[in-house]
């Protein structure tokens, strides 16, 4: 019987023929925890009666969330995570250092076929390429951390077909807007999603990541895609491990399947207060902005502000607009600035604040005030999600929020790009 | 397990930042200090309306968003006994069964704010004492039946000393 991509990658690390519905304990390859989510693994850690982690060279903390500290609360949890990263011996990346699903994918410790947990949401990121990796809690975090391994139920697996070329001006961002949009926010509860088509082989790299990072927003489990000489040539640059990469069967069975039309994507923006709430940019043009967000583990890469750069370069940001750009890695800061991005940026009236999470999740970094309109490339648009209830946030790509920095009104990119 | 006390309703897609916001969750691991503030952004006095035992009541996808195990844990220190729901999201619904807070799928039109409910979990069984009638539940995964019944993943670790479902 045929498999998919999560059934050959979950059947590889059980050490059995895995098929939807099954429950299997399987070997992870690697494991991750945030500033968010690490504190409470380390008390369930020693709860279990943990006392060494499985594998030190396969185990990472991250402090990006709240980086650098906001207020001694938070001091004292970085101070507890660096404390036990030290005394276990495993990898802490402190502040500055970046996002936790940049930083993975750049430690060449992840390609494809690997088998990822993390306890963030969004750790579906790297199933871009062609690695199953999920989210978890802080107590399964834990059980990882001590054993090296994890149950799952094998999901089924549903196919979103994108055939055709994206537009000029409309990115991988607003294609998994749509779909999102179209399926709904629980339309892919327990489901891998498999992305295919030569619209999703004609991104790069980078542009992938956007996609599968957006699966958990669906409710799926992972957001897969096969890997190409792009992926290769990506890992290339951080590592000399050799993966190999797997494909679903011919007659691999799924759940359902979706077929698109790149060609006919126009840019889409999120709409308060729900990741689905999805429209083209069309009807949503023309609100007042006051702050707008480059940046997170969404759109935070080396493309994603050249994009932004290309449109805000010899431009001024709207008087009435504060933007806001944080570079989802260092390296990624790094190559930035190298490539005059950066300049470029703060020229036009960003504020640049640290490599990491930025003002995404509420906790610093650009707190909308009462009443105010946000746009941001992240992934979440929940009420209160940037730290205040009483403000609006509209999600699209870093080419719409650009355009509409520039504007002070949610505005079309492909003004831009004429 | 069998728990009563009268039902909290809210509707579908209740996400973790709703049930407990990021910007109280980064300071703390006091799970008492951040009961307080669960659900505060959908309903700002619901920790004082709650009586010990009571439960939440809900549409589709429960939890959904991010991985924050202070969702489950925020609900549990307020003294609510059970999540009743329609549907949940997976790592929601992960986190609650390994911290303990016991969830529960079963059709939550057929409850009223308000109404008056015992859960018998062995039994699979909700009665609504308001209303008089009963409201089948959909039964856990055996897997998680046995982590449940250790008293979360922790307590099974410390069993077993890692995963042992045989």
């Amino acid at each position: 019987m045929g498999q998919t991509i999560i059934e050959k990658i979950l059947s590889a690390h059980s050490g059995q023929e895995a098929h939807a519905g099954d429950i299997v304990v399987a070997r992870v390859d690697y494991v991750m925890g945030q500033d968010g989510t690490a504190p409470l693994a380390i008390r369930a850690f020693d709860e279990m009666g943990g006392t060494a982690v499985f594998d030190r060279g396969k185990a990472a903390f991250v402090i990006d969330h709240s980086a650098p500290s906001p207020n001694e609360g938070v001091s004292a949890l970085h101070k507890l995570m660096r404390e036990f990263a030290k005394e276990k011996g495993f990898r802490l990346y402190d502040i500055g250092e970046g996002v936790c699903h940049q930083l993975l994918p750049e430690s060449g410790m992840v390609g494809p076929g690997s088998l990822v947990i993390g306890a963030d949401s969004h750790t579906c990121t790297y199933g871009a390429l062609n690695a199953f990796s999920t989210g978890v809690g802080s107590t399964d975090l834990a059980g990882g951390l001590i054993s090296g391994q994890m149950w799952f139920k094998v999901p089924e697996t549903i196919k979103f077909a994108c055939h055709g070329q994206l537009p000029k001006g409309v990115f991988s961002k607003d294609l998994i807007l749509r779909l999102i949009g179209d399926i709904t926010a629980d339309g892919a509860t327990y489901l891998s999603a498999e992305f295919t088509g030569e619209a999703v082989a004609a991104l790069s790299q980078e542009a992938r990541f956007t996609i599968a990072n957006m699966a958990i927003e669906m409710g799926a489990k992972a957001g897969l895609m096969e890997a190409d000489e792009k992926t290769f040539d990506w890992l290339r640059r951080f590592t000399d491990q050799s993966f190999n990469s797997v494909s679903a069967d011919p007659d691999a069975v799924y759940a359902g399947s979706r077929e698109y039309d790149a060609a006919r994507i126009e840019p889409q923006v999120a709409r308060p207060h729900r990741v689905d709430n999805v429209c083209p940019v069309s009807e949503a043009a023309g609100k007042s902005i006051q702050q707008a967000v480059i940046g997170t583990c969404t759109n935070g890469r080396l493309e994603d502000l050249r994009i932004a750069a290309g449109i805000l370069g010899g431009r001024k940001v709207h008087p009435d607009v504060r933007l806001i750009v944080a570079a989802a890695s260092r390296r990624v800061f790094l190559d930035a600035m190298a490539e005059g991005i950066i300049q470029s940026l703060v020229e036009a009236g960003a504020a640049v604040v640290t490599p990491g999470c930025g003002p995404c999740v509420g906790t610093h970094n650009g707190v909308p005030s009462d009443g105010e309109t946000v746009i941001s490339t992240a992934n979440r648009n929940f009420k209160g999600r940037m730290g205040n209830s009483n403000a609006e946030i509209y999600l699209a790509s870093p080419a719409t929020v650009a355009a509409s920095a520039i504007t002070g009104k949610i505005a079309d990119p492909r003004e831009f790009f004429k | 397990m069998h728990f009563q006390g009268k039902a909290h309703k809210f509707g579908s897609d209740v996400n973790t930042d709703y049930i407990i916001s990021g910007k109280y969750k980064f300071k703390t691991l006091d799970m008492k200090e951040l009961a307080r503030h669960v659900m505060e952004d959908l309903d700002p006095d619901f920790y004082s309306k709650v009586t010990p035992g009571d439960f939440i009541v809900a549409g589709a996808n429960f939890g959904c968003g991010s991985s924050r195990e202070q969702a489950p844990l925020a609900i549990k220190y307020a003294d609510v006994s059970a999540v009743l729901a329609k549907s949940f999201a997976r790592i929601f619904y992960r986190n609650a069964i390994n911290t303990g807070l016991p969830v529960v799928e079963c059709d939550t039109d057929q409850i009223d704010p308000g109404d008056e409910l015992v859960v018998d979990l062995a039994a699979g069984i909700i009665t609504n004492k308001t209303k008089g009638t009963t409201i089948p539940v959909k039964p856990l995964p055996g897997v998680m039946i046995k982590i449940l019944n250790d008293g979360g993943l922790a307590p099974h670790f410390r069993k077993f000393g890692g995963f042992n479902f045989d």
